[in-house]
């Protein structure tokens, strides 16, 4: 398949420069980036054999000796370019809190526990389809330095390729309903109420397991779409 | 399964203070690594290079939680992705990397020198390898390239040449002294000396 990557759909992006997040200010570059063609180098990317991902890297609860507490969920969607096709094969990375809003890592102080059944990682590799799914324990708000009384609402964070290095993306999924939204920089750095949209999750009924777990479905759309005479970029 | 079409992509959010578990490990956490900073195969043909810096904010502070992404080609100048339709290689090199800063803001990765590899015209572009920078503090990654000193193909790399005179020296690797092929790379992220980024 040979796709395009218009820039115009870098406009669902925040601006670097997000004065309410206060770290962007220091590290957002001060100069105009410079705009350039896509070589070879830009449209190609990493190729992951089946050693990458592991049997149960997909289920964060069953990655420790017993059952991490919290509430158990099932977080699936598909990976997709513009066009709404499903990219097959690319590797999804998955990284969060546990239930009580901490993460294992040397830096987080919050003073909540950890859990000895629970790192937070996961990895997957999406289907022939572009269906990827995780099995995981949805993760607590927490406190952070950015302001006062500032709280992180309850996210996920991901990692996916997707085609070539241009279509490389890491973002944060939010939970539907969550109180913390108006007042998180980082959620609202994307000015676009419907581009912010696309980074919540929605309530999944159908697919959740009765008896046993809520789901979530969140799909993840790359840059790239199908090059046709109609479009013009 | 044909999906709607959507009505956009996915924004870009921060990879955050705490990505180190799940995205670089490298032995100081013990979920394994998906990828690291040795992109050397016991098959890789080529001249074996390490590439080393450090990463500063527009305060000149080092930066101690950035996230480094490099993609390259090998030394003939092929990607190892089956869209790269010229030959493919027959070694094992794959050609991505991934490190954590550490305390002082450093990096390095072991890889080997690129080879040439055409740009849309089909004309040469000089040996680089394509960076991303990611961090707490930046809502999306930032491209940029590492080229390399005393390679005569840089004067006529296309683009190098989009790049104001003044500034192309933030995109080329320094040589360093010593029998061994070590390159300085340091990445500013704002500032006087900031590294040239690239809207792609």
């Amino acid at each position: 398949m040979t796709l395009v990557y218009p820039v115009q759909s870098l406009a669902a992006h925040p601006p670097r420069l997000s004065p309410a997040y206060k770290s962007t200010v220091k590290r957002s570059p001060s100069k105009p980036l410079i705009p350039m063609r896509h070589t070879l180098s830009e449209l190609t990317g990493p190729v992951y054999g089946h050693e990458t991902v592991r049997e149960n890297d997909h289920d964060l609860t069953v990655q420790g000796k017993g059952e991490p507490i919290g509430e158990r969920i099932i977080v699936h969607g598909h990976v997709l370019d513009e066009d709404g096709r499903g990219v097959p094969n690319t590797l999804v990375e998955l990284w969060q809190a546990n239930s009580c809003g901490r993460y294992v890592h040397v830096v987080d102080q919050h003073p909540a526990p950890l859990d000895p059944n629970f790192t937070g990682a996961g990895r997957t590799q999406s289907d022939a389809q572009g269906y990827y799914r995780f099995v995981t324990i949805k993760p607590g708000a927490y406190p952070w330095g950015n302001h006062h009384n500032a709280w992180r609402p309850a996210h996920i964070h991901f990692s996916v390729f997707g085609h070539s290095f241009v279509s490389r993306l890491v973002t944060q999924m939010y939970f539907p309903g969550d109180p913390l939204f108006p007042f998180d920089p980082i959620f609202n750095s994307v000015t676009d109420e419907k581009a912010r949209n696309r980074m919540i999750s929605s309530f999944d009924l159908e697919n959740t397991k009765p008896d046993w777990a809520l789901c979530y479905r969140f799909n993840i759309v790359l840059r790239g779409r199908n090059a046709t005479p109609m479009e013009n970029s | 399964m044909q999906q709607t079409r959507p009505d956009g992509i996915t924004p870009s959010q921060t990879v955050g203070p705490y990505f180190a578990y799940g995205l670089t490990p490298n032995g100081k956490y013990d979920w394994n690594d998906a990828f690291n900073n040795n992109l050397v195969t016991s098959d890789t043909s080529g001249e074996r290079i390490r590439i080393e810096g450090q990463v500063f904010d527009g305060d000149g502070a080092v930066v101690p939680d950035c996230m480094l992404e490099i993609w390259q080609a090998d030394a003939q100048g092929r990607f190892s992705d089956p869209q790269d339709k010229r030959a493919l290689t027959n070694t094992s090199f794959k050609g991505f990397g991934r490190i954590g800063t550490d305390a002082k803001g450093g990096y390095a990765f072991d890889t080997i020198k690129p080879g040439i590899v055409p740009d849309p015209d089909g004309k040469p572009q000089a040996p680089h390898i394509v960076l991303a920078v990611y961090a707490r503090g930046m809502l999306l990654h930032l491209y940029s390239r590492i080229y390399f000193d005393g390679e005569a193909a840089n004067a006529a790399d296309p683009v190098l040449a989009l790049v104001p005179a003044d500034r192309r020296t933030t995109l080329i690797a320094t040589r360093q002294p010593g029998g061994n092929a070590v390159y300085r790379f340091d990445i500013h992220l704002q500032g006087d000396k900031e590294t040239v980024f690239f809207d792609v």
